[in-house]
Order: structure tokens, then sequence, then C-alpha cells
């Protein structure tokens, strides 16, 4: 088995037994990179130079992590480094700080090899909103890798990297890692610092893991989590060794699944394979049962609103006077604005400005953002209800398989449908996980989300862990099909 | 109709800047001044990614505003984003607060041109960021961003349209002011736009009771352009209706120079400012405890003072109103009583003196070189008798130039009184030697002639002579002759 074909918790154990080194790990990587990334187009900027020079520096670090590699999705800040958020407007932004989670890595010592391709501000369930490249999907390189982390799952998927950060707003972590066939972390809002994650929409923002398997995003988790002072929405929280959760049992557990996500909506064979899923938890000894969360298809038309009017203000500050993209056309200060925005952004973030400002116009306010924000807590609340009698709830991560790239960029409602399953976790701010489930008829990986009570990761890693250990799903690779 | 027969209406919405340390989202200085971009970070710079964290300094000190003018404090407050593009603005939206201030309903009480008691409403006091600041023209046409003031923490203090007249108003933010320096939330320095205030003026017949029409004057930041601004506006207001026109609701700007008001914005550009609850920040809970621990350490404020100043020291209501109005003359008059226990003299001193030179130097109480110990040995010196007050005029003036104490002051200038009784006999002589109409004048019953020959002999010893004993001593020898 190569390098790269292995999961981090593997690495560690080789460095450990002196079976390889750490020089030689980057080197499988970077070397993978320049195999597959022609193919995949996975990331925005690749830092090979600074990746060497990290591992050097990091030779006397001890913790256990130093010297793994790892991807970061190019929304959040690093220092030194060019933070685009894959849009014109930050073509060449480079931030004079790190992100939070930045800080966390570096003090791991760990080896960052470049920043991942992404829809245009995380906005976008297919990576096509890139201003930069289209990434594929390794699985099959005319499909899409999901988004907006595509960069991340994708560049996981297809062995460029162990491990990568992405951030999840509305499922743009759970729904790649579905699409790609690997595991994707959204941590409850407030676990993990944004600081230094440039927003999107602040209240649904969450940075999060994509992993090659449970084990792996529970370490990674360990790392990133954790108050912060410098983000007063991160929760004061003891604390916590997640590999400590793994226990890989999980009999008497109660699982609900929500009747909701298992109509017409969903694709027949994403919902065979749910179904199969199903069974074997119940094997493994856990009671499955059917149960209800009616609201959640209200929970999409809430999300765009509210995440729209954030993002309307979030977006804000690009307006060519102090850094990022200034239109060379313009006579007065109102040219500069609207011209620098007009050719700054791209057409998605436009329509999501455009929508966000509407729903927050005097006059409209109360009909769209204030409703969204009743809609928001109906939504929280009919999950309390249902987190009273079951330890998690088990739905499809994504109504479908990757799609083919092309097929929905013109037609954004069917867009955002791919968000479906995984937008009512972000707005109840709680945490969900993706994990492959199998590959449908074309060879295309399907996967299932576990969505756990408030700070609960525990028990949705547990349940993963257990169903990934008792099957074989995660031994699929991909092919790199075209 | 003349102007008699409208009622004028005003209201103020005044800005105070918060004196903490550091600003109201990041650690970086509030100092005024230094180089610009010099006082700011990623954070008041709006660099993408970075988050806001409450300065709870800044909460504190809008609950002290609030609790020292009456208000209720909201517990459950929150920060609103209030979203409009200016190049001083980085972040497109400025942190406010909207329909959740943390003070509301309070008033203070005033005097009105007839010295009657009048309350003003407060309507809120809200937290809120100040934005940076543009320099145009200073190199070559462009302008420049300065964002040393983004993110200095404010106030806005919201008042209810109670206001009659242009005194009124002004009587109202000198006691805002004087309120604030007490509280010590804000140093109020107008020149350098600490406090400031946007004034609406509306105009309605006598007897109306829906208001009229109201103009906004923007950024007004010193007494007398507040109150030229509003008789101003007053007059053009009336001329428009008097003319049969309708006023238009605006935003002005008034200048200095004309002595005009002129329209800032045209209504095609009306802002909707699209204010929706700052997602980056929880909400603002305060207890019942911390309310009452601030209210426990809020210092006595001028009310009270002028009132003890009336009752214990038998100063007039004028008297009392003025040292009270600054914090710093009332904490001189103060002060300065527990050395030398003179209130009327220490009154007179600061009052009349003292303000006068800082009238006529343009300076602030604050920026008084001398102290309470300087003052007091003044006061006891002529108590003593070792100056006149008239030296002590020249030793007052001295302190503002060189500050020592004015016992060295004196002995340094040779101003010591001349109060021995062979000096002055040789004085009194003289003068008497060479004024003998005065002398005559005086036997005649003239009393004037007494203060003429007095004023000779101030002359000759440079008004070092005791004027007392002069007196005494001129009317001891021409009775004798």
């Amino acid at each position: 088995m190569e390098i790269y074909e292995l999961t981090v918790h593997e690495l560690l154990e080789k460095l450990d037994k002196k079976e390889i080194t750490k020089q030689e790990i980057l080197a499988s990587y970077q070397n993978r990179i320049k195999e597959k990334e022609n193919d995949v187009q996975a990331f925005i900027t690749i830092t090979d130079a600074e990746a060497k020079e990290q591992l050097e520096k990091n030779e006397n670090n001890n913790s256990k992590l130093a010297g793994i590699p790892i991807g970061i999705k190019d929304n959040i800040c690093t220092k030194g480094i060019k933070t685009t958020c894959a849009s014109k407007m930050l073509e060449n932004f480079v931030a004079p700080y790190n992100a939070t989670v930045m800080d966390k890595i570096n003090n791991e010592g760990m080896v960052m090899l470049g920043k991942l391709n992404m829809d245009e501000f995380a906005m976008g369930s297919s990576t096509e909103h890139s201003y930069f490249k289209q990434t594929k999907n390794p699985w099959n390189l005319n499909k899409v890798p999901g988004g907006s982390s595509g960069g991340s799952a994708a560049a996981v998927a297809s062995g460029m990297l162990p491990w990568a950060l992405g951030s999840d707003t509305g499922g743009s972590i759970r729904q790649p890692a579905s699409y790609c066939g690997i595991v994707g972390l959204k941590p409850t809002y407030g676990l993990v610092s944004r600081y230094g994650l440039v927003a999107y929409a602040s209240s649904l923002d969450q940075i999060g893991t994509l992993t090659k398997d449970v084990k792996d995003a529970s370490m990674l988790l360990n790392v990133i989590a954790g108050h912060d002072e410098k983000d007063t929405t991160s929760a004061i929280k003891e604390k916590k060794d997640y590999t400590q959760a793994l226990k890989n049992d999980i009999k008497g557990l109660k699982i609900g699944v929500p009747k909701e996500y298992f109509d017409d909506g969903i694709d027949e064979e994403v919902r065979e394979s749910i179904k199969q899923a199903i069974e074997k938890y119940r094997e493994l000894g856990a009671i499955v049962e059917e149960c209800s969360l009616d609201i959640a298809e209200y929970a999409l038309g809430s999300y765009y609103v509210i995440a729209c009017a954030e993002a309307s203000s979030n977006l804000g500050r690009f307006d060519g006077i102090r850094y990022g993209y200034r239109t060379k056309n313009y006579e007065n200060l109102r040219d500069i604005y609207r011209n620098s925005r007009s050719e700054g952004f791209g057409a998605e973030v436009k329509r999501r400005i455009i929508l966000g400002t509407y729903v927050l116009s005097s006059g409209y306010y109360d009909a769209y953002y204030k409703k969204a924000q009743q809609v928001r807590t109906l939504v929280r609340n009919e999950y309390a209800k249902n987190f009273e009698k079951y330890d998690c709830l088990l739905t499809p991560t994504a109504p479908n398989v990757a799609f083919d790239i092309g097929s929905k960029v013109n037609n954004p409602l069917e867009m955002y449908l791919a968000d479906l399953c995984t937008v009512p976790v972000n707005i109840a701010g709680l945490p969900g996980i993706s994990i492959p489930c199998g590959l449908n008829s074309e060879g295309m990986p399907i996967g299932f989300q576990l969505i756990g009570k408030p700070f609960d990761e525990e028990t949705i890693l547990n349940v993963a862990y257990t169903y990934e250990q008792n099957t074989d799903f995660r031994k699929n690779k991909p092919e790199f099909r075209n | 109709m003349s102007r008699e027969d409208y009622e004028v209406v005003i209201g103020l919405e005044v800005h105070a800047e918060l004196s903490t340390k550091t600003k109201i989202f990041c650690s970086c200085p509030t100092e005024f001044g230094g180089e610009p971009n010099t006082h700011c970070c990623p954070i008041c710079m709006a660099m993408p990614g970075t988050l806001p964290v409450l300065n709870e300094k800044v909460v504190e000190y809008a609950v002290r505003a609030g609790l020292a003018t009456g208000c209720e404090i909201e517990q459950n407050s929150k920060n609103d984003r209030k979203n409009y593009f200016y190049p001083d603005l980085p972040k497109a939206y400025q942190i406010s607060q909207f329909d959740r201030p943390l003070c509301k309903k309070g008033s203070v009480e005033i005097e009105n041109e007839k010295g009657e008691k009048v309350t003003i409403g407060i309507t809120r006091i809200h937290i809120e960021e100040d934005a940076g600041k543009l320099n145009h023209d200073e190199f070559g046409g462009g302008s420049l961003v300065d964002l040393n003031r983004a993110g200095v923490p404010l106030i806005e203090i919201v008042s209810e349209p109670d206001m009659r007249s242009s005194v009124e108003a002004e009587n109202y933010l000198r006691k805002l002011k004087s309120i604030l320096e007490y509280i010590e939330v804000s140093d109020c320095k107008m020149q350098e736009g600490s406090l400031r205030a946007d004034v609406n003026v509306s105009v309605r017949k006598k007897g109306e009771t829906k208001l009229g029409t109201r103009t906004e004057m923007k950024n007004m930041n010193s007494f007398r352009s507040i109150v030229r601004g509003i008789e101003y506006e007053i007059d053009r207001q009336i001329d428009v209706i008097e003319d049969g026109g309708k006023v238009e609701q605006e935003t002005l700007r008034w200048d200095d120079v004309s002595g005009k008001t002129f329209s800032m914005r045209d209504k095609e550009d009306a802002q909707d400012y699209r204010y929706f609850p700052d997602p980056d920040l929880v909400a603002i809970r305060l207890s019942d405890d911390y309310i009452e621990n601030i209210r426990k350490t809020l210092p006595e404020l001028p009310e009270s003072r002028r009132e003890r100043y009336i009752k214990d020291y038998n100063l007039s209501q004028r008297e009392a109103n003025l040292l009270t109005a600054s914090k710093y003359l009332s904490n001189l008059f103060e002060n300065t009583l527990a050395i030398c226990n003179n209130p009327k003299a220490t009154c007179n001193w600061i009052l009349s003196d003292i303000s006068r030179i800082l009238n006529e130097k343009e300076m602030e109480p604050n920026e008084i070189p001398f102290d309470e110990n300087h003052l007091a040995e003044l006061i006891t010196l002529i108590e003593k008798g070792t100056i006149s007050s008239a030296i002590a005029k020249k030793v007052l003036e001295e302190l503002f130039e060189n500050v020592n104490m004015p016992s060295k002051i004196i002995e340094q200038k040779g101003w010591v009184q001349i109060s021995d009784e062979g000096a002055i006999k040789e004085v009194v002589m003289q003068v008497l030697s060479e004024n003998a109409q005065s002398v005559a004048d005086f036997k005649a019953g003239k009393d004037r002639a007494l203060g003429f020959l007095v004023g000779q002999a101030m002359k000759q010893t440079k008004g070092k002579a005791n004027p007392q004993m002069l007196n005494k001593m001129f009317v001891e020898e021409m009775n004798k002759m």
C-alpha cells in the first residue's frame, strides 16, 4: 500500500514503528499531487516550498501530529499565503494573520500542502462557482465533487491529502464528502472558532473536517475544537478527547429516521443504500425507529433567507477601497463600488447578495427575515423534541449522487436542492457527519448523515465509527474515470 | 404672521466618544490623533475573517450614563448592524443598536431662558462604533482614509423633541456634557469631536398639536454653531411657510463661515439601513447585581452639588450653576475650600478672574495649569494682607504662564504689599505735599478726592501699598491739617 493511501492514524502507527519517516510522508503526498492534480484540479495554491520549510522547522516538535500534511479550504486565512475564497475579488489577497484553527494546526507542527478550491465565498454545491477552476470528482472526472468544500473533498478522496479542513454553512462539508466517498464532519455551531474564516453566513458557518475515516475525524476535531476569546460565539466547553468516544459498540442506542427524507425527492438508489445501512445498524444492536421532522421542508427556504441576508452584509466590505479587487473603470466613488463589485463577484455571489439585500429591506424584513428566524426556532424545537427520544438521527446526506459538471449550474433552484438534507442541521446549529455507505450502479459514492445533539459529537462519531468498522465501504477507492 | 406665532420644536441626537482605553470591538487604543492608520488592526480595518469582541467597559460606561440620566436599563440587549457603503466605514456596516438599546426612558432637568425648570426627555441611549475619517485632497485630488477613529466607542443619546428654543437646546447639551464629565465616561472635547450633536428642528403654528416637518443638521460640534444653526433654521423654515411653501424633510450641513445650512443628500438617496441583529456577537445580558453595582459607584452629580453649594456655602443660584457646570471647576472649588475655607472668595476667583482668563485664552477648565494648592495660597495671602487683590490678579496671570507657588512668585517679583507704617506714612506725606488742591477738596467735603490721593500713592508704590492703611492714614493726616 502506498503511503498516500493510508489514514492519518495508520501513518502515525508506521511513524511510531519507524517504518516510514515524515520526509517520506511529505514526498509521497507531493508526488501524488504532481500525479493527480492535473486531472482533479483541487488546489488553488500549492505550497510545496513552504511545506518543506514547515517540516524542517518542526523537526523537534513533540506533537504526535507534527509532520502530518493537511490542506486548507481557501476561505480560511493563512498568514503570508493567499486566501482567495475562489473569487476574483480576493485573487491576490494575503491575510496578515492566521485563522485560529491555523494557529492550532501550526502549533501541532502539521504541514500545509496547499489551499483548496471551493465555490466562490462558499456559495454553491458543486465547486462550479469557483473563479479559478473546476474541481473534478475523482470517481468520475465528468462529475462535480460537490461543494462548496469540493476541493477539500476531492483532494482527500484522491489521496493528494490525508485530510483537510473545510467549512459548512448549509452542507458544504457533508455533501462533498458524500459525493466523493469520504467522511465529512460539521461540528456543533460554536465548537470551533470562526476567527479567520471569511464569513459567508455568520450564524451558520462552521469549520469542520474532511477525512478518510471516522477516527481521523475525531483526531482532527481534537485539534481544532475549543473556545476562542477572539470569537464570542464560540462556546466555553470542557476539552474532550473525541477518539475516546469510538467504542465500536452501539447496542441499545436509539436512532431516529425522519420519514420526510425518504420521499420521491430522494434518488431511489440513495434510498435503497440507506435502508441497507439502517438494517446494518439493527444488526449491530441499535434500535432504529421512524420519526418525523415535518418542519424540515421549510428549513431550506429559511436557510436561503438567513444565509443570504447575512451574506449581503458580510460581503459589503469587499468594496474596492482597502484590499481586494478594484475596478480600473471609475470616475467617482459610486463607480468604484458598483464596478468593483460587479466585476469582482461571480453570478452566484451576486444572486445571493441581491436576495439578501431584498429580504432585509424595510417593508420586507418582517415577511422574510423575521419569519425565517421564527422557522429557525421551530426547526430547533423539533430537533430537540426528537432528541428527547433518540440519541441521534439518520438521513441521507444528499438526495442524489454527484451530478454531471454543467448539468445544474444554470438552474439555481435545482442546485439548492442538493442541500435539502444538510441545511436543517445548520439551521439548528447541530453536529452532523456524513459517511460513505456504498456506490450506485454507476459507481458513484453514496453517503448518509448522522445528526447529534448540540455538543454531543461523541455519539455521532461512535455511531459512524461502529458502522464503518463493520462494513467495507471505506475500502472503495476512486478510479479517476473519464 | 410673525415669529411669535410659531412654536419651535427641537430634538438632539448627541454622540459622545467614550473614554475607554481601547476600542469597542478590538484592543486598539482610542487615543486622539496619531499618524493616520497607526491605531488600527485587522479587526477595525475589517479584514476578511476577523470578528468583533465587545469591550465590556463600553457597556459599563453606557449603563453609567443611563443611570445618571434616570434611564431604565435594558437587561436583554443586543448589537445590530446598520448597513451602508462609505469609504470611512470599513465593514460597510456600523455595529450599533436598533430596537433594544441599553438605556431608555430617561430625562434631565434644565432651565429655560426665564429661569424656569424644564424636563427634557431622553428617548434612548445606545452604544455604537465610530467611523474612520476621510482626508480630502491632501495628495493631489484623491481622498485618503484614516481608520484610527474607526471602532472608537460612542454612545448616542437621543432626546425627545422637548426643547422649545435654542437656549433650551444649549442648556440641555451643557447639562449632558457636565453629567458625562462627572461620571467620567467621556472627556467631551468638542473641538476634537468627542462630543457632537445632530440637531433636529421643526416649527409649527402655536396651538398646533401635530409636529411640523423637521430638518436635521449633522455633526454640530460647538455650542455657538448649534445656537446659530437653530436660529437660522427657525427663520428659514418660518420664511418657507410664510411664503406658502412646505419645509422639506432633509439632512443639512451647517456652514459656520457663511452662517447658512446646506442640503447634504437628495431624496433619491434615501437610505435603507437594513438593520438586523449582528450574528457575530452574542446578546448582552445584564443582571440586577451588575446594574446595582454600577449605580452604587456613581459619583455625586452636578444637581446634588448645586443644592449643597447653595445650602452649605450660601452661594447664589447663579454661582452654584456656573461652578457645577464643569466638573473640573467644581472640583477646584471644593479642593481649594478644603485648604483655605473661604467659599465666597474661592467662588469669586473661579467665576470671575479664572473664567475670564480661560475665555481669553480659549482654554478648557481641565487645561488650567495650576491646582487647588496654588489658588488656596493666593486667597490666604490676600486674607493676611500680604498682597493686595490688585497684585493677586497679577499673580493669577503669572500662574497661567509659569506655575509656581504664589508666595514664591511675589517674592521673585518683589510684589509684597507695603504694610509698614513708617513706609506708608512717608508716601502719604509726600502725596499730600504734592496735591494741595485735593486736600482742599477733601476738606470741602468732596470724598472723591480721597480716592484720587490713594490712587496717587498706589502709583508711586507700583500697587504694593496696603490700600486699607493708605485710606486710614490719609484721613488721619488730613484731619490733623
